[in-house]
């Protein structure tokens, strides 16, 4: 595309050819003020407000009349004038009509202080009105959903919310009704909008129209500090800014990072933030008589060391909730201090073989999501993107829309694969690796995404990398929890000899030390928690009350994302830095804490002055503390390739995977496909009400035939358990039903069937 | 010289039973169709173009031109063609294209065969206004008769074309009749204006190269075909070729369709059609609906041709002559029609959804003698905040009876501050008033 | 309380006319009207349902156009055009009558009476038929040249059940059964009523009367020839007479 060069206000500007003059006027500095345009979503010209007189179309003539320069393409020669006595006269005129019937109620509107109608009224309005009639008036305000308010007499109907949610997420669950002057906002009478990524319309309404239930008269922009940072939800590494006051978060935001979330983020990430206050672990606890009671760090730091050191075995179980840097102290504190090859950061069903893939292909790898923007094809395998992973969802959605063709190998034909324009390949679970070896159309600018369910389907991760090595596709992994890529990079997994996690579960070591993990997310709920039990010793690193805290001896409460500095790494590989948004003085990292017992370890008299010192200054140098010793090797040198070890998957690993067929199992039950829904009874969820009131219906979906035969309540019996849920019917692969993993009871894992195994549908009993 | 009245469209409205198939048969009907069918598409597009037909939905643009516009078929991204017939019939003062498809819809169905074919369409649409049930019943009925006598559907008449037609009732929404407006209302949606470009000629109907012309447009295809390019342009102005109907409403002895050649006047028209109410005067007039300025008396002598009323400072619109009288206060009349805009404006874009809603409460103050003499200037003002700012036409239509009454009749809005309110007795302009 | 069966069907058959189904949303909702009386919250879910829509989507659609209603409307539905003609003419007069005679406002429906059918009363915007001012509209079939006594009389009729043929068109039936004309399915009262009004050939006759014609009478011969190369033929030969009349009338 060639560039052109146009004047505008008398500044020459060079843009390539397409360009919107509203956005070559950026480029110059010059502000044309404008309420319906937004540069991520098609221009409609409706607002009008962004008139500008152009005088020489490029071809010697003028337009008679202003033109909206949110919609008029550049022209070489082009002359635009955005400030002379036609443009302003314009402006002035548009600005005078849009608050004909705006309430002009800025002192209690939330928006007030950040408006853009607002400013832009000081900027380009007259000042005063000629208007001296009657102003529309609407009852106020009305629910759009649980979480997003409507307040029509403000609304400038400029279309961004609606055309957000029919363009970005496809969620077109709100829009324009009635006509005319009474045009406005709305839903179905009976049906709330429904999006994971609803919260965006009130961040980008260019007015207080739409405002969270959340934060709706909760504070004012000017009383907030702002902190950018990352979210912690997800593995995408969505840029957010967080809004707090005295210590407390007020809101989220989106961040606007082109490279990854542009500037959207989920409603996981806007409005999941709650967690971080309630149930929270205060104080370190030790056990004493079978009862937890708080003790000092000093005491709790020497508690936990001493019972480590004691300890003939000790398994690592840090989760996937670290930073980077967690994730490398606790690398070097397995490896150094402890010096355990147990160690294994996974928190869900895994494999054998997943441990090699992601040693040998994911580690020190990189694919981006403009990596994606440039593919010719995009594989999904194991992974429902709209789910699991929300920016990732929305960057496939819009490559999609701009010609990229989307392949999902998936159990059903969702909502969401509907919305990638994903062609879908029924595949059971279990089925991945046959499907994975007939999918078309992978070339050398092709891209395979995988998911870390399929750590239960035997031999599909390693399909999935001969399809990459025979087409030259490019391979990445896309994991659910914002440290779990992370923790690759910093090896924490089994190292030689070790055991993975399963494997510290069944084998009965002496010692425990677990951070983020929910017993009731792992492969053995139950063979988890009489692990703990078993155990002679259980150190717990946790933000808050949990089943592991309920069984450790010693609980040393640790930081949440908000309260430290720190990395995340995407399932791109990109290292994601934040910095610390609150300063509190007992808020220790992972890092921090492990440093503590590692100081304790070494020199156990000195124990208590380190942690004074830390508690006391808890300064950036300070959140370092836990790095201060000797970084680990090379993740290269310290994890063999798969081809360079030929470290294999055992007989006995393999057995805990399902067979590999798509067909209805020989028992005659189904294959049990599951996910987490993005919103669901996670941890990171919890206390925050309006949230969970936007999530969607929770169902199980069984084939259509099944459904007609036994109606909208099935009974689910597996090996670990029995399940009455409402069900829909649904296009799946042969001989399986799709159940939610965590949205009812403790999860499928604990109370329904074990990964891999198959379970019978019954009318409801 | 071509007659004072030419009935071409209207020659059959007086048949019996003229909208049936073989009363329109009688007439010659359908041979028309033979002829198009006999020459290439391309032959047909030129017959057209020579013709000089232009747009008779008020924008007065060149047919056939129009059709050119289509770019030409892309072998690698074959995409369908279609026509879309626009009887959306609404501009107040509107009433030719209703009584041409109740009285004979097969000239119009002639049309559409023909015209698509011209623009190798393979499915065509009639958009009608749902508010005219028996227009939609006889068009129906002329679609099905049209499938039975093998005129539409496959192979018509043994050429090899086919073509699809779909009779397409809307749901009441004047801004319809803006082309676009109409094809989103087509696809299913709210019908409010597309941005162009893309122009509906390379992206309209479901993306798809589409033409749009309104329905008395089309329906002068047939005899065009018929009796040729020459013999259209031989009628009417140089510029202005043709006929067309013209529609007298109001203060007239005998209102209706008077078709004849562009250029007549309205002193001609009125004169046909016995003069204004007996004891009254001319006071006002629109030459082609309410989103024209007004004229008075001092044009009765202005030609209705596209450039004549252009050049006396209106438009000749849809020539839907709606003429007041002496008894009609035109504050009235402009304020009802102000509250019209603001009733179909679709909301799409600001000048035109706040501004009617303003000019209503400012013209309302002046009716009741409330306003201030400077509320004239602020109208004023805010029609050219309106006009040329808003997203479609709609927004300037909603201008044009508030700036050009002020420019006619200021003293008329001052009489009514100065009285504190209207000097005119509404009973005295109904049509029942003299016979009282 | 979903649709039948049956109107799923038929809305499914709607959307099959057209080359993308949400083609089919207007007459589709025309055709919930029919059945359900008003747009219903079950009406827009079907038209969703059927067309792969969101409801807000429908909703949108719905209350954009006027001729769809959100509250019941009355057996019949009488329309009076306040546009600025008519109501000059004296729509306005036969508004206000009607309102005060039905004793409802605009766009509501009279209470329900033993023996009485419900009407919905609703001032209009213009219905084309300017020539007819004032015009009143009975399920969107016309009535013309009405005044306050005819719409009155017409008002009676309807609420007595009495028999009442439109101006120009058919005997009234309902506006639901209009509703479903509108939805495409014809109810076979086209042949009912005249061609054109009185007013719509004014014009004609004037011209008739006075001998007055395009240059080539198109439409005067009854003989038509059925084949095309003949009709051509047939064509030409008039337009030469008509020349040769249209230069005997120049010379006068």
């Amino acid at each position: 595309m060639s560039d052109v060069t146009l004047k505008i206000d008398g500044a020459d500007v060079t843009v390539p050819e397409g360009t919107l003059v509203i956005r070559a006027a950026e480029q110059v500095g010059i502000e044309i003020p404008r309420f319906c345009d937004h540069p991520l979503l098609a221009p409609v010209g409706a607002c009008r407000q962004c008139l500008v007189d152009i005088p020489d179309a490029g071809n010697g003539r003028g337009f008679p009349k202003p033109q909206a320069s949110c919609t008029i393409p550049v022209a070489e020669g082009m002359v635009v004038e955005t400030q002379n006595s036609t443009a302003v006269k314009a402006q002035h005129g548009i600005m005078e009509f849009l608050l004909v019937n705006h309430p002009l109620d800025c002192p209690v509107c939330d928006k007030g202080g950040e408006c853009p109608l607002q400013n832009q009224a000081m900027s380009h309005g007259q000042g005063e009105t000629r208007f001296e009639g009657t102003k529309r008036t609407f009852p106020k305000p009305i629910n759009l959903s649980p979480n997003v308010l409507l307040d029509r007499e403000r609304c400038i109907v400029c279309q961004r919310c609606t055309r957000f949610a029919a363009e970005i997420p496809g969620d077109p669950g709100i829009a324009l009704i009635q006509r005319g002057a009474q045009q406005q906002i709305g839903i179905a009478e009976d049906k709330p909008f429904s999006s994971y990524f609803s919260g965006n319309v009130i961040q980008i309404c260019p007015v207080g129209a739409l405002t969270s239930d959340d934060y709706r008269f909760r504070a004012r922009p000017f009383d907030l500090v702002s902190t950018p940072s990352v979210a912690e939800h997800d593995a995408c590494g969505a840029a957010i800014r967080i809004d707090h006051r005295r210590g407390k978060v007020m809101r989220r935001l989106a961040g606007n990072d082109p490279e990854v979330n542009e500037e959207w983020i989920s409603d996981k990430d806007r409005f999941g933030f709650r967690y971080a206050v309630r149930d929270r672990l205060t104080s370190p606890m030790i056990r004493e008589d079978g009862e937890l009671r708080p003790a000092s760090w000093l005491e709790a730091v020497a508690v936990a060391a001493a019972g480590l050191a004691a300890a003939g075995s000790v398994g690592v179980l840090p989760g996937g909730r670290l930073t980077l840097e967690d994730a490398k102290a606790y690398a070097t504190f397995a490896r150094d201090t402890l010096r355990t090859p147990h160690i294994d950061f996974r928190s869900r069903p895994l494999s054998e073989e997943e441990t090699e893939f992601l040693r040998s292909r994911v580690a020190g790898t990189s694919v981006t999501y403009a990596d994606l923007d440039a593919a010719d094809h995009v594989v999904l395998v194991g992974l429902e993107p709209e789910d699991e992973a929300g920016t990732l969802f929305l960057r496939l959605r819009k490559a999609n829309k701009a010609g990229l063709r989307i392949t999902t190998l998936s159990p059903y034909a969702s909502e969401g694969s509907r919305k990638l324009g994903a062609e879908v390949v029924l595949t059971a679970p279990g089925a991945e690796k046959d499907a994975l070896s007939q999918v078309n159309g992978v070339t050398d600018a092709s891209v395979i995404l995988v998911g870390e369910r399929l750590a239960t389907s035997q031999g599909a991760y390693s399909a999935a990398a001969d399809l990459a090595d025979r087409t030259g596709a490019r391979l990445a992994w896309v994991p659910r929890r914002a440290g779990d890529r992370g923790a690759v990079e910093a090896g924490l997994l089994p190292g030689e000899g070790g055991l993975d996690a399963d494997g510290i579960v069944r084998a009965g070591l002496d010692a425990l030390l677990v951070a983020g993990v929910d017993p009731d997310d792992t492969a053995d709920p139950d063979a988890f928690l009489a692990a703990l039990d078993r155990a002679g010793f259980v150190v717990s690193l946790e933000q808050r009350v949990t089943a592991v805290t309920e069984r450790a001896d010693v609980v040393l409460p640790v930081a949440t994302a908000s309260e430290k500095a720190g990395t995340f790494v995407t399932w791109e590989g990109r290292r994601r830095p934040f910095e610390k948004v609150f300063d509190k003085p007992a808020a220790y990292s992972d890092a921090e804490v492990l440093g503590h017992i590692t100081t304790s370890l070494v020199e156990p008299a000195s124990a208590a002055s380190g942690v004074e010192t830390n508690t006391a200054s808890s300064s950036a140098e300070g959140d370092r503390v836990g790095l201060d010793t000797p970084p680990p090797p090379s993740l290269r040198e310290g994890a063999p390739s798969l081809g360079a070890s030929g470290r294999a998957s055992s007989p006995d690993d393999l057995t805990r995977s399902p067979s590999g067929s798509g067909g209805s199992t020989d028992e005659g039950g189904f294959h049990l496909a599951t996910w987490h829904l993005m919103l669901d009874n996670g941890t990171l969820q919890s206390g925050d009400k309006a949230l969970a009131a936007t999530a969607r219906p929770a169902f199980v979906r069984i084939p259509a035939a099944l459904h007609e035969q036994l109606g909208d309540v099935v009974t689910i019996t597996g090996d670990r358990g029995s399940w009455t849920l409402p069900a829909l019917p649904a296009e799946l692969a042969e001989g399986t039903i799709w159940v939610p993993t965590n949205s009812f009871g403790r999860g499928v894992w604990a109370d329904l069937a074990s990964p891999g195994s198959t379970v019978s549908v019954e009318g409801a009993k | 010289m071509t007659d004072t009245l030419t009935p071409v469209l209207t020659a059959n409205w007086g048949d019996e039973r003229a909208w049936t198939l073989p009363a329109y048969a009688e007439q010659g009907g359908y041979d028309a169709l033979d002829v198009a069918l006999g020459m290439a598409p391309e032959d047909v597009q030129t017959m057209v173009k020579d013709s000089g037909l232009r747009g008779r939905g008020g924008a007065g643009f060149p047919t056939g031109v129009k059709w050119g516009f289509l770019p030409p078929p892309d072998p690698e991204n074959p995409k369908p063609r279609y026509l879309v017939v626009n009887a959306d019939e609404s501009e107040p003062g509107t009433c030719k294209d209703i009584p041409l498809m109740m009285a004979s819809p097969h000239t119009l169905v002639e049309g559409v065969i023909i015209s698509s074919y011209a623009i190798r369409a393979e499915r065509a649409f009639i958009y009608v206004r749902g508010e005219v049930l028996h227009v939609i019943r006889r068009l129906q009925a002329a679609v099905r008769e049209a499938y039975a006598a093998g005129h539409l559907g496959t192979n018509i008449h043994g050429s090899g074309y086919d073509l699809d037609l779909v009779v397409h009732a809307g749901a009441g929404a004047y801004i319809c009749g803006e082309e676009t407006a109409l094809l989103d209302s087509l696809e299913g949606r709210r019908g409010q204006p597309r941005l162009r470009p893309p122009f509906p000629a390379v992206a309209g109907l479901y993306a798809s190269p589409t033409v749009i012309n309104n329905a008395e447009s089309i329906a002068s295809v047939p005899a065009i075909v018929k009796n040729g390019a020459d013999w259209f342009a031989g009628m009417g102005t140089e510029k202005s070729a043709g006929v067309g109907i013209f529609s007298l409403s109001g203060h007239v002895k005998k209102p209706g369709q008077y078709e004849a050649p562009l250029g007549i006047t309205l002193r001609k028209l009125i004169e046909l059609a016995g003069g204004v109410r007996e004891g009254h005067e001319l006071k006002f007039w629109t030459p082609g609906g309410s989103s024209t300025p007004l004229f008075t008396q001092e044009h009765l002598d202005v030609t209705l041709d596209f450039e004549g009323v252009q050049a006396a400072g209106s438009m000749l619109g849809t020539r839907a002559l709606q003429i007041f009288d002496d008894s009609v206060c035109v504050v009235r009349a402009v304020l009802r029609w102000t509250e019209f805009y603001k009733h179909e404006s679709c909301g799409k874009c600001t000048p035109c959804r706040e501004g009617t809603w303003w000019l209503v409460q400012v013209l309302e103050r002046l009716e009741k003698g409330d306003g201030k003499p400077e509320d004239l200037d602020l109208l004023l003002d805010q029609c050219d905040n309106i006009l040329g700012r808003s997203f479609c036409a709609l927004g300037d239509g909603a201008t044009s009876p508030i700036t050009s009454s002020i420019q006619y009749f200021r003293d008329e809005y001052l009489a009514h501050l100065e009285q504190g309110g209207c000097p005119f007795d509404p009973a005295t302009s109904t049509a029942w008033a003299e016979s009282k | 309380m979903t649709l039948a069966a049956e109107t799923y069907d038929e809305l499914r058959e709607i959307a099959a006319r057209y080359p993308q189904a949400r083609s089919g949303l207007l007459p589709m909702l025309h055709l919930v009207q029919s059945v359900e009386g008003r747009v219903t919250p079950e009406g827009i879910h079907a038209c969703a349902e059927v067309l792969g829509l969101t409801p807000a989507e429908v909703s949108g659609v719905a209350t954009f156009y006027t001729m769809y209603k959100r509250h019941p409307v009355g057996t019949h539905h009488v329309g009076v055009c306040t546009n600025t003609l008519c109501a000059v003419m004296g729509g306005d007069e036969i508004f206000a009558c009607l309102r005060e005679k039905l004793e409802v406002g605009n766009d509501e429906t009279t209470a329900d009476a033993p023996g009485l059918q419900s009407i919905t009363l609703e001032h209009i915007e213009c219905n084309a038929a300017c020539d007819y001012a004032p015009v009143v509209m009975v399920n969107w079939e016309f009535f013309d040249n009405q005044t306050p006594e005819s719409a009155s009389q017409l008002v009676d009729d309807l609420r007595e059940g009495r028999e009442v043929v439109a101006s120009r068109g058919a005997r009234i039936t309902s506006w639901r059964e209009a509703e479903r004309v509108l939805a495409g399915f014809e109810d076979g009262l086209v042949d009912e009523g005249p061609a054109a009004g009185p007013a719509s050939v004014v014009g004609l006759e004037l011209a008739r009367e006075r001998g007055w014609a395009a240059p080539a009478d198109v439409h005067g011969s009854a003989d038509v020839p059925e084949e095309p190369s003949e009709a051509v033929e047939e064509a030409d030969t008039r337009r030469a007479e008509s020349e040769t009349i249209a230069e005997e009338a120049s010379d006068d």
